[in-house]
Formats: structure tokens, C-alpha cells, sequence
């Protein structure tokens, strides 16, 4: 750590290298910046725009936006929490979410997120799309219900797979996520379980099989402390937690 | 020719570029109506792409089709104007002269009848879109002809020319529209004066880019001009989606010899050998046209290599034809097109004068802009700054269309007030008008006095007129059901909030909505306009939040008395039960009364 520039996060002081978004600098100061299409390991993206602060007047996703001398970053005004929200919310819409049936229930970063903004209700008009569920995989099942469209796993099959397995097709409202085979089932793919882009998922699109409901109520990765301390769902993954 | 015929043939003439794909997909969807699954599995081998890539980019494009249209695919203009001027009885009426239903391909695969955007023939629609070829001024007989053509399955190069026409309608010039320079003008005075000079008019003369966003054409060179790379681009922005205009259309029909002047201009002062005209898929019938023009300029030394005999000199122009997406009009979402990809805007920075096409620097500019950058090549930048205003130097175009007697191009300098504008195109009883399209600004009649320039109300030349007897709900709608289809969904406010924005749109139309509804739509649409990855969502609220500002009356006229209306009608519900138990009597529905 060479430099000593710093910019202000809700009036604190984070330093940041050359290159750093607002993203990265937080990340590594211990801020949390609530966030779902971002994971350290990855070409930002800034999709899902969860991370939308307000940086000297103008609102950018934290996680695509470069760090700059003397920058004021507000991260937590009520401003920012209610357009938050207003975003989770329409994720919530958008898709399937049924967070009492759903075995990634208390282990969902969407769902961790929406917790730590205080959504308590999906608020908008639920779109109810009708959407399938891919099992033809032997070890990894896909609920395309579930899907946000974060293109973690498109990015991880490409970057660090090389294999290049999904892709987003549709445009706007009815884009959507895509599989590279025949029949445009994971199992007639090269998707392998030990492949990156089966560790990625930020919700329960793209989920093992036959471990669900394994880890009790009580036990599950946000069950104990909120997700601005427990971190991303993909971090614990790594570090062998579920 | 078989598909690996067709498919050998149209890769080998373009050396098998990844990049080219959008551009491959164009010919094979006009040679078979749509993209072949074996047409698929060809390319995604010789470009060495996945499947799945491929129909992700069949998918984000509008005129592209992963299965058959039929032999006619008609799609008729869906713009907000073409309906004032009966687009939807027409299209009705052809509908049931054929017996199809809109979007779904006859049994006989031998037509499909569907909408589109706006098609750019504003001053002479209703239009539409056969096989990609443009028909305008649409009228009952013209709708009878067609559908007859279509059952005798005459071959469209035998139709009638006269559908096929397209005017200029210029109705007012001023410095761009009545110069009388000659062919190389413009690049003789680069090669006598030297680049630098160039730029220094350029600069100078004030110029902002003409799309509406008004970024300096100087600065914008110089910085792309500065930028370190083995290559360089320029780029013409000829991708008019923006409902309501279509002064880029005027511009390459009869000016086309200035636009690629300024673009061998600007190639000369920032160093590039390559330059792309970006055209519009509705544009298809100026593709030859345009290319016989390319070809003169290059037989007369004003393209190619050491052009008018300057050594080093060297710049060409390629067409590339868009294929039915709005975004594509946003500068990298542009590039991302031009390099066969999905048309999903960039994060910026980088901005393209730095990483650009290739991401090598590039300058991206629209057309009137280029046209203008020629001008002040030939004659100076006190020329072009002896009209207009300090902010706003030189003149605009405007496409008028709507509620006028002379719909068509008007050349203004900068500073003209809108109610000069009106009288001049012969609009009276003016409700409201409509400047720069669909994602611009609703101006009702007391302030009509404002001007169009940067600094007061800005636009890209669109300019529709709403007289007394028009219901702006009805534009409204549309242009809400428009940005749902042009969203391209990569961020979540744009993509989810346009679609939430329709519904409570549609809610108020058919006069379901309370005042909890109308707090909503202002709510989401602040949240698209703040959150938004890029203009599109930035702006496509405009005329939900515009209206509910200065024409709250539309909305109330049809208001409910009530504080919460629910989304969700019990009796329609009960719809599917009511078919499958054929009954319709009173005791199968719910009181929809109040």
C-alpha cells in the first residue's frame, strides 16, 4: 500500500489505489456496500445496480465507478436505502422468489440483502413469468425461477472455465439465461460440478444436488449474523461453508 | 444454393470476422426469412462461437428471427404518429384480409403481419416494413393491393414502385441544406490548411454533436486525436430510432456526399484508416444507394488510399446495417453492434475516444454532425457561428411530424422558438408538442415561447405536434410500450421498472388507476431516472413524469375516486373458469361496478 489517497464513505475516510472502484476500496476498509452482480474475482458488471451510492451529487454503482480523490460517497442515506429496496424489490417481482419453500432460504445473498434493507414486503405487482426448471444435470440443477440475470456464471464459464457454457438471450424484459448444447440442457453441456460457474450463484438458480435442506434453521449461513458481516454467498462457499 | 452455399459465400467475402456476425445474420434472415438452426451450427464453427452466443444475439435483435416469418414479413410502423394517421385500422383491416393474427406466421408460411418502432417515415405514414423494404403512405387501397400481392405471391421487386417512394420533404433550408460545395471541398482545404487548423475550426466553431446530447465535436476529436493506439476509428451514428425523427434518412439520400466527407475529415485530423457508417435496419433501401456513392468517391480518389494524392492519406468507409434496436443508437451499445455482439451499453469510463471499436480510440458522431464538421472544413468556423446562439452555434434539423398541414425537414439556427416553428409547419390548435422523441420533453402550449438550443430544450431533431382534439394518454402509452420493447435489459431499474411503468400506465388508460397508482409511476420513474446503467433507462420516464407535471388532467379525467385500486381484477380472473364451465351468466362474475 503505497498510496495515501483517500475519498469519504459516509464521512470515513477509505483509501484507494490507482485503479480501485468505489467497490474494491470499501471491500478492502471492511465497508459493506450491499451488492449482487459483483464478486471480487470477476470483470465488474454493474447490473443489478444494488450498489447504487451517491458520489459527489450523482448516483453510480459503486462497483463500476473509480475511486477518485476526495470524492463523498454516500452509502446510506434514506435516499439510497429506499432506491435499494425500490431495486430488490423489483428483483423480487421479477422472478419466482418463494423464500419459504426455496432450499437456499437462509443461505441467498438476495434474500441476506433484502433482509439487511429492511424489504418486508415484495411491494410492486408480482409478474409470476412462467419459467422452467433444468434437472437433467447428475450433480447440478438449475430453477431458471430464480435467476437475476447477474451473469456471475456466464462471466465464471467464460473467464476462469474457459468453456463458455452460458449465455443471456432475449432482450429487456424477457431476456434470459441460456445453456451451449444441443438441446439447451446443462446435462448435454460440458457444465462440470467442480466448475467455477457452479460456485458462483448469488441465489438458488444454480444449486448442487442432493444436499438440499441439509444445514438445520438456525445454522444456515445468514441465519446468525446479518450478510454485511458473513459476507458474499460465493466468498463462504469457497471457504467450504454452506 | 444450399445453407452451407449461402453461408461459404457470404463469410469468405468478409474473411470470416467474429465481428461481422450481426452483419451475416442480416443476409441470412432475409434470404430465409429467418436464422436456420443449421445456418446456426455453420457459424458458430467457422467463427468459432457458441450456439448459445449466437442465438443470444438472434434474441436481442428485433428483425432477426430464430424461427420462420413467412415469405412476406410485414411489420408496421408502430409510432405514435402513424397511428394518428391510422396505422391500427390499417393494420386491422390487412390482418383480416390475410387471416392472420399479429406476430404469428400464416399455417401456409406465407406471411406474418406484425408492429414495429418507429420506422422513420413520420411525414409519410402511415409506413411499413415488407422483407425490410420500406412502403409509405399507407391507405386502404394500398392495404387491398398489398394483400393481394401477397395471395398471388407476386415477388416484391414486381410491386408497384410507387409504394416504395420516398420523399425528401425539405421545407426549410438554411446553411447545411442550401451549400453548394463541391465533392472534395472539404478535403482539399484539410490537405492546403493542415489537421491542426482543422480541429482549431472545429473547435471554434462551437460545434456540439447533433444527437441531442451536445458533447463538443472539437473536444471530442481532440481527445481521440491524443489518444495512443496503432488504430483509429469514426464512426457515423446513423441509427435514427428515436420516435419521431428522421432528418438522418433526408441527410443520406441527398447529402450523403457531405456526410462521408466529414467522416474522411475527421479520419484525416485523428489518424484513422477505418471508418463505419452505422445504419439502421429500417434503412435497408439506402444500403445500395449509399454503397454506389462509396464506390464513386473511392474512383474519385476522395476514399482509399493517399486520397487526393496525399501521401499517407488513406481512409475508407463500410456499411453496417443495424437490425432493429433502439439501444444501438447509444454510442457503445452502438460499438458492441458494430462488433456483432448484443447491443448492451458499455460501463463508462472508459469512454469510446479512448477504448473504442476494437477498443481502439473512436470517434462515434452522429450524422448531421459530420455533414456540419465538412461545412466548417470548407468554410471556417466564423461561418457556422454567424448563426445560432453563443451556446448553441449553427443550425438543427428538426423531423416535424403530427397534427400540421407541412409535415417534413425544417433547417433552424439555434435559438428558434417553438412557436415560430408551429406557425411555419402550419400547426394550429397545438395542444402540446413532443421535441426529441419518445425519451424527450412533453412542452404544452405556455411554453411555446421556449427555444431550441443546448442551454433551453435540447433534441436530436425529433418534433411532433399534438393538436386539442389528440388524448396524450394515448402517446403515452405508447411510448411506455415502446421502451418496454427497446429495453435491453441488462440493468435491473430500466429492465423491471419500464415493464412495472406499462402496467400502471395501461392501468390509467382503460381508467383503473387511483391516485395510489399515479404516486407509483412518479416513484419508479425518479428510481429509473437516477439508477438507470444508461440514457435509455435515464430517460425513458420522460413522458410519464413530464405529463403527470404539466398535464395532470389527462391522468384525472379518468382517475378513480379512491386512494388504492389493485392491480389485480377479480372478475377478469374468474375468466378461465368462466370458459372452461361455458358459462357466462351473472352468477359466474363479480361485480366490476364504480
Amino acid at each position: 500500500m503505497s498510496s495515501n489517497k483517500t475519498f469519504k464513505l459516509d464521512g470515513k475516510n477509505i483509501a484507494f489505489e490507482d485503479g480501485d472502484t468505489i467497490m474494491d476500496a470499501a471491500l478492502r476498509a471492511g465497508e459493506y456496500i450491499p451488492h449482487l452482480c459483483h464478486n471480487p474475482e470477476f470483470t465488474p458488471h454493474g447490473s443489478c445496480r444494488i450498489c447504487v451510492v451517491n458520489a459527489n451529487g450523482r448516483q453510480i454503482s459503486a462497483c463500476t465507478q473509480p475511486a477518485m480523490e476526495n470524492m463523498e460517497v454516500d452509502n446510506s442515506s434514506d435516499e439510497i436505502i429506499n432506491d435499494r429496496r425500490a431495486l430488490l424489490q423489483m428483483l423480487f417481482v421479477e422472478g419466482n422468489h418463494v423464500c419459504p419453500g426455496c432450499e437456499k432460504s437462509g443461505a441467498c445473498q438476495l434474500q441476506a440483502v433484502a433482509y439487511y434493507s429492511n424489504m418486508l414486503s415484495p411491494h410492486f405487482t408480482h409478474f409470476f413469468p412462467q419459467r422452467t426448471v433444468d434437472a437433467s444435470h447428475a450433480d447440478i440443477a438449475i430453477d431458471f425461477n430464480r435467476c437475476i440475470l447477474c451473469e456471475l456464471c456466464v462471466r465464471a464459464s467464460r473467464e476462469v472455465d474457459h468453456k463458455n457454457v452460458f449465455a443471456i438471450d432475449g432482450r429487456g424484459i424477457n431476456s434470459h439465461l441460456v445453456i451451449n448444447s444441443a438441446s439447451g440442457k446443462l446435462g448435454d453441456s460440458s457444465f462440470a460440478a467442480t466448475d467455477k460457474a457452479a460456485h458462483v450463484c448469488p441465489v438458488g438458480a444454480i444449486l448442487p444436488k442432493h444436499t438440499a435442506y441439509d444445514k438445520p434453521i438456525g445454522e444456515r449461513l445468514y441465519d446468525k449474523k446479518p450478510i454485511s458481516i458473513v459476507g458474499d454467498v460465493a466468498a463462504n462457499e469457497q471457504d467450504g461453508e454452506r | 444454393m444450399s445453407i452451407e452455399e449461402f453461408i461459404s459465400r457470404i463469410t469468405t467475402s468478409a474473411h470470416n470476422q467474429p465481428g461481422h456476425l450481426l452483419q451475416y445474420l442480416y443476409e441470412i434472415q432475409y434470404q430465409y426469412s429467418h436464422i436456420p438452426q443449421q445456418a446456426i451450427q455453420l457459424l458458430a464453427e467457422k467463427l468459432s462461437l457458441t450456439e448459445a452466443h449466437i442465438d443470444g444475439v438472434i434474441g436481442f435483435y428485433a428483425f432477426l428471427h430464430g424461427a420462420p416469418r413467412g415469405v412476406y414479413d410485414i411489420l408496421v410502423s408502430d409510432s405514435i404518429t402513424d397511428h394518428m394517421l391510422g396505422s391500427h385500422q390499417l393494420l386491422d383491416k390487412l390482418c383480416k384480409k390475410l387471416g392472420v393474427t399479429p406476430g404469428v406466421p400464416r399455417d401456409d408460411q406465407r406471411v406474418t403481419v406484425d408492429t414495429t418502432s418507429c420506422t422513420g417515415m413520420c411525414d409519410q405514414g402511415p409506413a411499413l416494413l415488407v422483407n425490410g423494404w420500406t412502403i409509405t403512405r399507407l391507405d386502404e387501397n394500398r392495404i387491398d393491393s398489398i394483400a393481394e400481392l401477397i395471395e398471388s405471391e407476386t415477388a416484391i421487386e414486381q410491386w408497384p414502385e410507387a409504394f416504395f417512394q420516398v420523399e425528401d420533404n425539405i421545407q426549410r433550408r438554411d446553411i447545411l441544406l442550401s451549400d453548394d460545395s463541391n465533392n472534395g471541398d472539404a478535403l482539399k482545404s484539410l490537405i492546403d490548411k493542415g489537421d491542426e487548423t482543422i480541429l482549431d475550426q472545429i473547435e471554434s466553431s462551437g460545434l456540439r454533436g447533433r444527437g441531442g446530447a451536445g458533447f463538443k465535436t472539437g473536444m471530442k476529436w481532440r481527445f481521440c486525436k491524443q489518444a495512443q493506439a496503432d488504430q483509429h476509428y469514426v464512426v457515423c451514428n446513423a441509427d435514427e430510432g428515436e420516435p419521431g425523427t428522421f432528418k438522418d434518412r433526408i441527410l443520406l439520400n441527398a447529402y450523403a456526399d457531405e456526410v462521408f466527407e466529414g467522416m474522411t475529415v475527421c479520419a484525416g485530423v485523428i489518424g484513422a484508416t477505418k471508418g463505419y457508417l452505422y445504419l439502421r435496419g429500417e434503412y435497408r433501401f439506402m444500403r445500395a444507394p449509399l454503397e454506389q456513392i462509396l464506390h464513386k468517391r473511392r474512383e474519385a480518389n476522395l476514399l482509399g488510399n493517399s486520397i487526393l494524392g496525399k501521401h499517407g492519406f488513406d481512409f475508407d468507409i463500410e456499411i453496417h446495417m443495424g437490425a432493429g434496436a433502439y439501444i444501438c443508437g447509444e454510442e457503445s451499445s452502438l460499438i458492441e453492434s458494430l462488433e456483432g455482439k448484443r447491443g448492451i451499453p458499455r460501463k463508462r469510463p472508459p469512454f469510446p475516444v479512448t477504448h473504442g471499436y476494437q477498443n481502439k480510440p473512436t470517434v462515434v458522431n452522429n450524422v448531421e454532425t459530420f455533414m456540419a464538421a465538412a461545412l466548417i472544413a470548407i468554410h471556417g468556423a466564423d461561418w457556422f457561428r454567424s448563426v445560432g446562439t453563443e451556446e448553441s452555434s449553427g443550425t438543427k434539423l428538426l423531423s416535424i411530424s403530427g397534427d400540421c398541414e407541412k409535415p417534413g425537414i425544417y433547417e433552424y439556427p439555434f435559438g428558434v422558438s417553438i412557436h415560430d416553428i408551429l406557425q411555419d409547419c402550419g400547426a394550429t390548435n397545438t395542444q402540446a408538442v413532443q421535441i426529441a422523441g419518445a425519451a424527450g420533453f412533453t412542452i404544452p402550449a405556455a411554453e411555446f415561447d421556449r427555444r431550441i438550443a443546448f442551454e433551453d430544450v435540447s433534441t436530436g431533431g425529433s418534433f411532433m405536434v399534438f393538436n386539442q382534439q389528440r388524448d396524450l394518454l394515448d402517446m403515452v402509452k405508447n411510448f411506455a410500450h415502446f421502451f418496454v420493447h427497446e429495453s435491453c435489459g441488462f440493468c435491473t431499474p430500466c429492465r423491471v421498472g419500464s415493464s412495472l411503468m406499462k402496467d400502471l400506465v395501461d392501468k390509467a388508460h382503460s381508467g383503473h388507476a387511483g391516485q395510489y397508482d399515479l404516486d407509483e409511476m412518479q416513484k419508479i420513474g425518479l428510481l429509473m431516472r437516477s439508477a438507470s446503467h444508461c440514457g435509455l433507462g435515464a430517460t425513458a420516464p420522460n413522458p410519464v413524469l413530464d405529463t403527470l407535471n404539466k398535464f395532470p388532467q389527462i391522468y384525472e379525467k379518468r382517475l378513480k375516486h379512491t386512494s388504492y385500486e389493485p392491480a389485480f381484477d377479480l372478475d377478469a380472473a374468474l375468466q378461465d373458469a368462466r370458459d372452461i364451465t361455458g358459462r357466462d351468466d351473472a352468477g359466474a362474475h363479480i361485480g366490476t361496478e364504480s
